[in-house]
């Protein structure tokens, strides 16, 4: 009886894996129709977010006339500031108030920034680096969702029920914009 | 004294096996449990990048992976250092990732084709040009919730 087990257990140890997969997930743009002009959308200055990560893995970040150098660990700070721009100065995004309703049936008025994160690679950008630049990016927009969320239902995101989550989700939208990276040879 | 002799001669009794096969059993079922069955061979070899914001993958049954690194070490030989995409069980190029988004679909029920997730495992040191094209053909092929596989870490 034994015999039997140990065989079936070492079958299980050698055909299976244990690991869990875990990642940072995206929603790419679609694909713009092959036959379509393509029109650079139109984004105001002040709603835009440069982060530019170079091969050698140094990251600029700013808006398009003023991009500076910076450390991988200012980046979730700064990215908050323009997401949430709290002081609503000039120079940093608009808002929009948006009306999102609630599970319950009642309308929600959160003024919405209209700010677009726009992430620039080479093609010669590590992978790690990337991941770390999208890690801070999420990491930004989780904890401006969290103190969304705390604000409006005294409760962190991740402990919100579904409806209450896709409500702040919709209040704070993901905006990261990819571009293709420069200097792509086609 | 002789009660004392007898109780020495006879020693230490062998420890019972007879729970052994339920032990063994409670271990089997541990496995079967928190496991999931292997599915394919990698050709290639990756570390994967560390990232702290990261998310369990929902439903691995709606989960494709595109595997991007070195060749493993068997394969190098033949076919270099260069990093290479795998798709299933073979090395294939940008060009193929088309058709692969096509028989992923296939094999899904039609309500779930839409939350199908394609999940991108690719080699830390793996450099963005091959990462931009392959999320150029996932476009393309209209696969658009993607995961960049990453193992969760603490922080810097």
């Amino acid at each position: 009886m034994a015999d039997i087990a140990f065989l079936l257990l070492i079958f299980f140890l050698v055909a299976t894996t244990m690991n869990v997969d875990t990642g940072l997930v995206r929603v790419l743009p679609p694909m713009p129709p092959e036959n379509q002009k393509q029109e650079d959308i139109k984004v105001k200055e002040r709603n835009l977010f440069l982060v530019l990560v170079s091969g050698s893995g140094n990251i600029m970040v700013g808006t398009p006339n003023n991009q500076e150098f910076t450390d991988l660990r200012q980046i979730k700070d700064r990215t908050k500031e323009f997401i949430l721009n709290p002081m609503d100065d000039e120079n940093l995004p608009e808002k929009t108030e948006k009306e999102i309703e609630l599970a319950d049936g009642s309308k929600w008025v959160y003024p919405e920034s209209q700010g677009v994160v726009s992430l620039q690679t080479t093609l010669e950008t590590d992978y790690q680096t990337y991941i770390m630049v999208q890690n801070e990016l999420t990491r930004a927009f989780n904890e401006v969702r969290d103190e969304v969320s705390m604000q409006k239902f005294g409760k962190k995101f991740s402990e919100l029920e579904k409806a209450d989550r896709d409500a702040v989700s919709k209040a704070v939208p993901l905006k990261i914009s990819e571009a293709e990276p420069r200097n792509i040879k086609k | 004294m002789a009660v004392m002799k007898k109780k020495g001669n006879k020693g230490l009794p062998p420890i019972s096996t007879a729970s052994l096969p339920d032990v063994i059993f409670m271990i089997l079922f541990f496995f079967m449990v928190s496991t999931t069955m292997r599915d394919q061979e990698l050709l290639v070899r990756y570390k994967l990048p560390e990232a702290t914001e990261v998310q369990k993958l929902e439903k691995k049954s709606l989960a494709s992976y595109i595997h991007i690194g070195q060749p493993s070490l068997a394969m190098q030989a033949q076919f270099g250092t260069a990093p290479k995409i795998q798709l299933n069980d073979s090395y294939r190029t940008t060009k193929d990732i088309l058709d692969f988004i096509a028989a992923e679909r296939d094999k899904l029920n039609e309500a779930d084709r839409a939350s199908m997730t394609v999940v991108l495992k690719a080699d830390a040191n793996t450099k963005m040009g091959i990462v931009t094209e392959v999320k150029q053909e996932l476009r393309r092929a209209n696969a658009l919730k993607i995961s960049y596989a990453a193992s969760k870490s603490l922080g810097y």
